[in-house]
């Protein structure tokens, strides 16, 4: 973690202010040392926060959309509801079947949340708000994410049951299935930008052309492709509705946590919602511009203001995907993805290298580089989009 | 330094026999997965942050999940052990190839020419490594990139073919 900005107003400065302010009568290693975990335990507490917040707008967002009130109980507007679910979940019994492998059937919760919680290390938060600086940032992120299918797998087979072990193989199916469009539409933009450093990728979506469109990178047609497919998989990797086959609570008795009970099971739940919040600060950071302002009238608002707002427009586009649409079946799922997303993706890896290619192009040329890039970009989702649902008509119930 | 390359091999070593020596097959991959993220740790110790993260992408991530369908999709029941050692013959078989293979591995390390700096290892950035894939290393990494795309598309292929004339596929 660096210095931070010098030259921004107060605000910008804030949190390294208060950090430096913290930590600054300590001597050098250990001032090093304490910047370090005072970084690690600050994203701790907004994203431990966040995630008891989010179990809340959750709830209150499917009870608006469902017609009814959600929870309304505990506190004004149901406000303490996290903090009841929590003592519910520390004071249950924790149950361990009796031939259960008891090392793994721990280990797996744990060995998930490590591993989600990795991931935030090289999101940049804001301008310069990054806890560690990688040069390969995105790379590492990846890594750490698909870390975490192991763990599932373990979960469903120190379990000893077969029903969570069915489910975890199915959950490993999707995960794999997905974890590949996931990563071709993040190389993109990698290659767009030259580097695969996180905070280098938000800079390079600095600027706007004509005062007031910004060059992020959902803006360019190979951009908003990518931008879809990752969404689409990210949905997919944090299993969420659509595709919570994993767990699907009321059709497949909670798959591979069908064992699993108390605070551990909440252990999951906590690992899921971090996941979900990692992979939209990544797509925030990969095409949403990161801290970037919308507009350079705006950029007195801090940046890690602006991340935080796009951060959560996502995870509500996310609830609000799970109050609307139907959960897939298992070969739907993954028809989908090695039929569609990924041809889509690697078509679109060309069309983001036309992008690149074409980029000196001026005047007229300009728009042929848009009209080529739209192209490169609508055609195969459209041809795809047929073949995929060629052949599959209507439902019709016939004897409903 | 030494302590902390000491512990990366005690782990990553240990791991690997635990590996080979245990009787379950599910848990000797899980021990497997750790020797590969031990292997991982050392490049980390080496400096070599690049390979590390794709050592744990692709081995933890994607091997790993390979060596679990694999196991899983052939085994008969759940606490299957592997089978003893049956005979003599067998054992001395196993003995001899194994030795084979370590005679070769060890002739090629003694053989190759490796560049040894009284120094630390020189710190290579994901630029400079990416500059000499491109450059020096292209038509290499040319050549593996064609061969995993075309793995790639046969899969979709694959999975094109199989799941189109099935009747009551139907959603």
């Amino acid at each position: 973690m660096s210095a931070g900005p010098t030259d921004a107003h107060l605000l910008e400065r804030a949190p390294f202010l208060l950090r430096d302010w913290l930590t600054h009568a300590l001597p050098e290693p250990l001032r090093w040392f304490a910047n370090t975990l005072i970084a690690i335990a600050a994203i701790l507490a907004i994203f431990g926060t966040l995630f008891a917040l989010l179990t809340l707008v959750e709830r209150k967002v499917l009870g608006r959309v469902q017609n009814r009130p959600g929870p309304n109980r505990t506190g004004w507007f149901g406000i303490l509801q996290p903090v009841a679910d929590g003592i519910k979940m520390l004071t249950k019994e924790d149950i361990v079947p009796r031939a259960a492998d008891p090392l793994l059937h721990f280990l797996a919760p744990v060995a998930l949340l490590g591993f989600s919680v990795l991931t935030f290390a090289v999101i940049p938060y804001g301008r310069d708000l990054v806890a560690v600086r990688l040069d390969a940032g995105v790379l590492y992120f990846f890594a750490a994410g698909s870390a975490t299918e192991l763990s599932i797998f373990m979960a469903g087979w120190s379990s000893n049951n077969k029903y969570a072990l069915v489910a975890a193989m199915r959950a490993l199916a999707q995960l794999i299935s997905y974890e590949l469009p996931l990563l071709l539409s993040a190389v993109p933009v990698v290659l767009a930008a030259g580097t695969l450093s996180a905070p280098d990728i938000v800079e390079s979506q600095g600027g706007f052309t004509w005062g007031f469109v910004p060059h992020w990178h959902v803006f360019t047609p190979w951009g908003a492709a990518a931008f879809l497919v990752f969404f689409i998989s990210a949905l997919s990797e944090s299993n969420r509705s659509p595709f919570d086959l994993p767990e699907a609570e009321s059709e497949l008795i909670a798959g591979h946590l069908t064992e699993y009970s108390g605070f551990k099971y909440a252990l999951f739940f906590m690992a899921e919602y971090f996941g979900m919040c990692s992979l939209c600060g990544m797509a925030v950071t990969l095409f949403l511009g990161g801290w970037q302002a919308p507009l350079a009238a705006l950029e007195f608002i801090p940046s890690y203001a602006w991340f935080a707002l796009k951060l959560c427009a996502l995870l509500l586009v996310f609830i609000w995907i799970r109050a609307t649409l139907p959960r897939l079946r298992m070969d739907q799922l993954t028809r989908f993805a090695w039929k569609f997303l990924v041809p889509l993706a690697l078509v679109n890896l060309a069309a983001s290298a036309f992008w690149s290619l074409s980029f000196g192009w001026a005047g007229p040329m300009q728009a042929l580089r848009w009209a080529i890039g739209i192209a490169l970009a609508v055609g195969p989702f459209v041809l795809l989009g047929r073949r995929l649902g060629a052949g599959i008509g209507p439902r019709t119930y016939r004897y409903a | 330094m030494s302590a902390a390359l000491a512990i990366v091999a005690l782990a990553t070593l240990g791991s690997a026999a635990a590996a080979m020596l245990g009787r379950s097959l599910l848990r000797s991959i899980f021990m497997l997965a750790v020797s590969w993220a031990g292997v991982a740790a050392f490049y980390m110790w080496a400096g070599a942050q690049f390979v590390a993260f794709a050592q744990v992408l692709i081995y933890l991530g994607a091997i790993s999940m390979v060596a679990l369908f694999a196991v899983l999709l052939t085994r008969q029941s759940r606490d299957e052990a592997s089978p003893p050692p049956a005979a003599l013959r067998r054992a001395i078989l196993a003995v001899v190839a194994a030795a084979g293979v370590a005679a070769v591995l060890l002739w090629a390390v003694a053989h190759s020419p490796l560049a040894v700096s009284g120094s630390l290892a020189p710190a290579t950035s994901v630029r400079q490594l990416g500059f000499d894939l491109m450059g020096r290393h292209a038509a290499a990494l040319l050549v593996v990139g064609v061969l995993l795309t075309i793995a790639l598309l046969g899969a979709v292929v694959l999975a094109a073919d199989g799941a189109q004339e099935r009747p009551g596929d139907e959603p």
